[in-house]
């Protein structure tokens, strides 16, 4: 078992690896890269503006009495700002991509390798790593971050809503008082880590498609374990995230 | 109806030494040599499961032999490397069992990717013509813009035919072309396959169960059995063979 994972590891290491090989041998696949581009950004809006809302306005909501007990509602605005831009809006974006972006890459390249259109691809003269993989783990690093910004100015409005359910904030106050509080060092790494969020998304996807074993229900289980495991280093990601800046001085 | 005549030998394009190919314990092909002639049209023939798809994938490189030589056009393939590999798979057509046909591209799509090979520098216009060309071969002009999910089983394995021969490849290795086909229109094809023969002076490798397509377009049959090349000869020769077990294939 133990033994299992770590072979898995090393696999999904190589497989990396691959990937900045390839990425710098010449002849890009723009078109596919945009095609892919467009797909995630259309696929996975709605759910993380909606999500990202809901989540802006539920903790407003439910922080208010806490704060209230010392008194403190008027720094409502500061902590939910900090906990949305540096937890909250960034995670959440990942994990909703791992379940939408990741399972769709596992399931659409495992069902090419088992009806083999992966090996045409490759007798095409098509380096199916470069068009497949390159273009998709671009993608989503590219994509997860925008979504994760979007998620962040959502989640504030949401925050502002909340605010203002009980209690007045005015428009002005509110954003005057988040970027009073907010400062590089919460923003900055933020951002950062979405990049990795996305490759790790992008990566472990196209992985277990690659990998995927015959069958329908192989495909099935590639498009699971891209679920499981991305949602998974997300978090561990994160985890380092939080180590480093904590070593840089930025919390 | 008049069988294909025998070729008179001289040249020969595939050569295949001492070929082993095993997984795990099952050896699929064991000590298989094989010779196929320039303007040669060989029908492989089989039970299911007895390596066919196997050989023809090691032919085409998408799998490494365990031992042994495959010499395509004069280069032994196991040792080339993958620009060697792309420059070799120009000049052969391989037809997939499964039809492997990109489902999330249109029909002319799926045509172009051959094409694509950025040092294949061709217009727009005659990559149309070429395209066209191909789908009147195959009596399918009307499915370009159609996806593959429209198409029936048949009209795919035409498509993919079509795909084959787009580039008018030196070598053809088709997998079984006519299955899952009508009896009219598996005779179409098996007439498709032998023009071009005639026409382009074409070798190819043919891997049929169906027997009236077998005697159209075989000038010489090879029987797969445990592994090895157990026997040859033209459809007459092996049709009034006395062994059993090449006997059984023609009943
Ligand atoms: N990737 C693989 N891994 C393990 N075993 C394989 C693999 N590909 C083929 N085999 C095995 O090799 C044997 C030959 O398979 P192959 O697909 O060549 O059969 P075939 O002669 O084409 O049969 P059919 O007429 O049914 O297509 C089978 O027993 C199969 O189990
Ligand atoms: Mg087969």
């Amino acid at each position: 078992m133990l033994k299992n994972i770590f072979i898995e590891v090393g696999l999904i290491a190589r497989f990396t690896g691959r990937f900045f090989v390839e990425v710098f041998k010449p002849q890009f696949e723009f078109k596919e890269f945009l095609r892919q581009c467009f797909y995630i950004g259309n696929k996975s809006l709605p759910l993380v503006v909606i999500t990202a809302f809901i989540m802006g306005l539920v903790l407003t909501m439910q922080s208010r009495p806490t704060l209230l007990e010392f008194g403190a509602q008027a720094w409502l605005p500061k902590m939910i700002s900090v906990s949305l831009i540096r937890e909250i809006a960034p995670v959440i974006t990942a994990l909703i991509c791992a379940g939408k972006i990741g399972s769709g890459i596992g399931a659409e390249l495992g069902s090419m390798k088992v009806t083999e259109q992966i090996d045409a691809m490759d007798v095409s003269g098509t380096n199916p790593y470069k068009f497949l993989v390159v273009t998709r783990v671009m993608a989503t690093t590219l994509m997860i971050p925008l979504l994760a910004i979007l998620a962040d100015a959502v989640s504030l409005y949401g925050g502002y809503l909340g605010c203002n359910i009980k209690g007045v904030v005015s428009w002005d106050l509110f954003w005057n008082q988040i970027f009073d509080t907010l400062v590089f060092g919460d923003i900055l790494p933020s951002i950062i880590k979405t990049f990795f969020f996305g490759f790790v998304i992008g990566i472990i996807g196209c992985y277990q498609g690659f990998n995927s074993s015959k069958g329908t229900e192989g495909v099935g289980q590639s498009a699971n374990s891209a679920v499981v495991i991305s949602s998974l280093l997300v978090f561990i990601i994160d985890l380092l995230a939080v180590q480093i800046t904590d070593v840089l001085n930025l919390n | 109806m008049t069988t294909n005549k025998p070729i008179i030998k001289k040249e020969s394009v595939i050569s295949i030494n001492d070929l082993n190919k095993a997984f795990g314990d099952h050896k699929v092909i064991n000590e298989f040599n094989f010779n196929l002639f320039r303007g040669e049209n060989v029908v492989v023939l089989g039970k299911s499961g007895s390596g066919k798809s196997v050989l023809i994938k090691l032919i085409i490189g998408l799998m490494k032999p365990d031992k042994g030589t495959i010499h395509v056009l004069g280069n032994n393939v196991p040792e080339l490397n993958s620009s060697e590999l792309d420059e070799m798979r120009v000049k052969i057509g391989f037809l997939f069992q499964s039809n492997a046909l990109y489902d999330s591209m249109t029909v002319r799509e799926n045509l172009e990717f051959p094409l694509r090979r950025h040092w294949i520098k061709t217009s727009k216009q005659d990559v149309n013509a070429l395209v066209i060309e191909a789908l009147t071969n195959v009596g399918l002009p009307e499915t370009i813009d159609m996806m593959p999910s429209e198409l029936s089983g048949g009209m795919r394995k035409r498509i993919a035919l079509a795909r084959t021969l787009i580039l008018k490849p030196e070598i053809i290795l088709y997998d079984e072309p006519t299955t899952g086909l009508d009896p009219i229109t598996g005779k179409e094809i098996s007439q498709l396959m032998l023009d071009i023969q005639k026409k382009y002076n074409t070798s190819s490798i043919i891997i049929s169960h169906d027997i009236n397509c077998v005697k159209i377009v075989a000038n010489r049959i090879v029987m797969l059995i445990d592994g090895t090349c157990y026997a040859t000869g033209t459809f007459q020769e092996l049709e009034n063979s006395k062994d059993p077990k090449v006997k059984q294939f023609f009943e």
